[in-house]
């Protein structure tokens, strides 16, 4: 994995200095895989670009994945002053300090498509594409209502603490209300395996009855299934999760639908959405400006073959 | 040389102050305290969960002890786990075509944890002691390679360890002895030797020796640089136990691993009364102080008292509270 990795790198690295003037330069900015579902994003990312680069000689690409908001701002400013990009494709690390810079992108005469993360000022970008938070908490509220029709006793985990987990947090609460499902518990997991591990145990100590947990990830459906097995009480209660991790997805693949009977998307291949609409701009005449939300859909059994991305590292 | 550091301990132990007790006060007053918020926290459950989640930071803060103790630093440690976690299950899932779902592959493994950790710690103690670099420096830097790595093993995602290994591998985190879970006897382990070492061995003296005057400690004939890279090792050896009880629990290692332990290792030995300028190390006071730091964690879980965004202010604010008492004791001297 690594080693093809490797190549790919290298593979763009010697492509670009033989890219001769009169091509369109996208230039690419994301944040650097630090977590799961980032290390998925840049996955798609780079498969985009391959894709792309491949299929259409005049377009060139130039890819910067950054570990903090300062290193995103210079590597956007270095796409600008040295390889004058015709176009910035980015997944804002915060909304806040790349505002500004961006829009000097945008001043300078170049396409901009922002993903996921939207700038603090309206009107910067042409193109925005993301997924949909709240969708994400409905979708999930609304699986939660079909299985418990009687209502029920549940647990949350939420995220870090973001406009992205409120979002998520009050969509759910919006479409439980009036169900009978009664939320006994919320508490930051952080997306972290180890943390709602913990959050979960405590969880369990806390409280004898149990019907569901809401993990609202993957990575925290990990701690949570390992809590509850530890705690001999898989028999009580079942876990939804959400984004699409593929160890997940293949449970669905595979029927093995006990403690995890769905998921709900939220795709980190959104990038590559973003990446093929902008390319689009420049090979053909489809207009593309505008916003494109990723519906998040529910995933089960009957259709979970078709999120499984068996090469993705998420 | 002997006589500095008898007199040292010897003027911590006479004096039975606040300094000494503030910490077990305060863990008392922790339990008391969580036993009233909620009926189970006394539980058998609870406490074998607390005590198990608190072994990890509580083994690598038993090295880190000797670490500040001696006068260093080692902000790599959650890095270093990390890196030694996806290491281990990578070799681990690698053997299993050789070797079959074995214990030989779990054993491997755990050798392969011990010597990873082993060689990172001396790559630490070795640029300090012999580059002359400061310990601040240096394992700033390798906390950002080691992370770096553990990422690019795992091409972003998450390394897991091959399923029914898993399955193998698992009751050395949830299992035990008499209903105490493995974690819990090696921790308990860990920091009795260390206690001991720290107040019965020439090393341990050695360590106060150099935390509180190196150059005093070279003319009394210590072998300084040995003794501190000896410290790193130690340190290096405890983080690969530490991740041997770490893999079994979730079977996976990823970027997030073991983020900002290392911070939560040093206020553990602080809050236990280690002098962070190093000179002086209480190893009984750094399990103390895991155990104050876990217990806030699960008792703001098991409680509805404040916002669950203000846990991270609690535990700051017992941190600092715990260093004012010592401190201030201290003045009055």
């Amino acid at each position: 994995m690594q080693f093809r990795h490797f190549i790919g790198a290298t593979a763009v690295a010697l492509a670009l200095p033989v890219a001769a003037a009169a091509q369109t330069v996208i230039g690419v900015s994301i944040p650097a895989a630090t977590h799961g579902w980032a290390g998925g994003m840049n996955f798609h990312t780079r498969e985009a670009i391959e894709r792309l680069e491949a299929t259409y000689s005049d377009l060139d690409f130039v890819l910067a994945t950054a570990s903090d908001p300062g290193k995103q701002v210079n590597d956007i400013e270095d796409m600008v002053a040295t390889r004058n990009i015709d176009a910035l494709v980015v997944l804002p690390f915060e909304s806040e300090p790349l505002t500004g810079p961006v829009k000097r992108v945008k001043e300078s005469g170049a396409w901009v498509t922002v993903i996921d993360r939207g700038l603090s000022e309206d009107g910067i970008e042409d193109l925005y594409v993301a997924g949909d938070n709240p969708g994400f908490g409905r979708v999930a509220g609304e699986y939660f209502v079909e299985q418990m029709p009687d209502g029920g006793n549940i647990v949350v985990l939420r995220g870090i603490p973001t406009t992205i987990d409120n979002e998520r947090v009050e969509a759910f609460q919006a479409a439980i209300e009036g169900s009978g499902i009664e939320i006994l518990d919320m508490e930051h997991g952080n997306w972290n395996r180890d943390d709602a591990f913990t959050v979960m145990q405590d969880f369990l100590s806390k409280y004898p009855d149990i019907d569901a947990v809401w993990a609202s990830d993957d990575d925290m459906a990990v701690g949570v299934l390992a809590a509850i097995d530890q705690a001999d009480r898989s028999d009580e209660m079942w876990v939804l999760g959400g984004a699409g991790m593929k160890e997940m997805i293949k449970r669905l693949v595979d029927g093995d639908t006990d403690m995890v009977p769905a998921n709900v998307t939220y795709p980190p291949s959104m990038a590559a959405t973003a990446i093929e609409l902008t390319a689009l701009n420049y090979v053909s005449n489809a207009p593309v400006s505008g916003d494109f939300i990723i519906g998040s859909v529910l995933i089960t059994p009957e259709n979970a073959e078709k999120y499984y991305y068996p090469d993705s590292p998420f | 040389m002997a006589n500095v550091t008898a007199n040292t301990a010897r003027r911590g132990g006479l004096r039975v102050d606040i300094r000494v007790l503030g910490p077990i006060v305060a863990l008392i007053a922790l339990v008391i305290v969580g036993a009233l918020m909620n009926a189970n926290f006394l539980s058998y459950g609870n406490v074998t969960n607390v005590l198990a989640r608190s072994a990890f930071i509580g083994i690598i803060a038993v090295g880190m002890t000797f670490v500040i103790t001696a006068g260093g630093l080692d902000l790599s440690v959650g890095s270093m786990a990390a890196f030694i976690a996806g290491v281990m299950i990578l070799v681990m899932n690698a053997l299993i075509p050789t070797f079959g779902i074995s214990w030989a592959v779990i054993l491997l493994g755990m050798a392969t944890s011990l010597i990873v950790g082993m060689a990172a710690g001396l790559f630490n103690g070795l640029l300090i002691t012999k580059a002359r670099i400061e310990a601040f420096i240096v394992t700033l830097g390798s906390m950002g390679i080691f992370r770096s790595l553990v990422t690019w093993l795992a091409d972003g995602g998450t390394i897991s360890l091959d399923f029914e290994m898993r399955e193998l591998y698992r009751p050395v985190y949830y299992d035990g002895i008499l209903g105490v879970a493995w974690p819990i006897i090696v921790f308990a382990v860990v920091a009795i030797l260390g206690e001991i070492a720290m107040r019965h061995t020439s090393f341990g003296r050695h360590c106060a020796a150099i935390g509180s005057n190196e150059q005093v400690a070279r003319f009394s004939a210590v072998h300084v640089d040995r003794v501190r890279a000896a410290t790193y090792v130690l340190l290096g050896i405890l983080v690969g136990l530490a991740t041997i009880m770490y893999v079994p629990r979730l079977g996976s290692a990823s970027s997030s691993t073991g983020v900002l332990w290392e911070l939560e290792a040093i206020a553990a030995v602080i809050i236990g009364g280690t002098v962070l300028k190093g000179g002086f190390g209480r190893v009984w006071g750094t399990v103390v102080g895991v155990l104050i730091l876990s217990l806030i964690g699960n008792i703001l879980n098991l409680t509805d008292l404040v916002s669950p965004y203000l846990n991270g202010a609690i535990q700051g604010v017992i941190i600092i509270l715990a260093v004012v008492l010592q401190r201030q004791k201290k003045a009055d001297r």
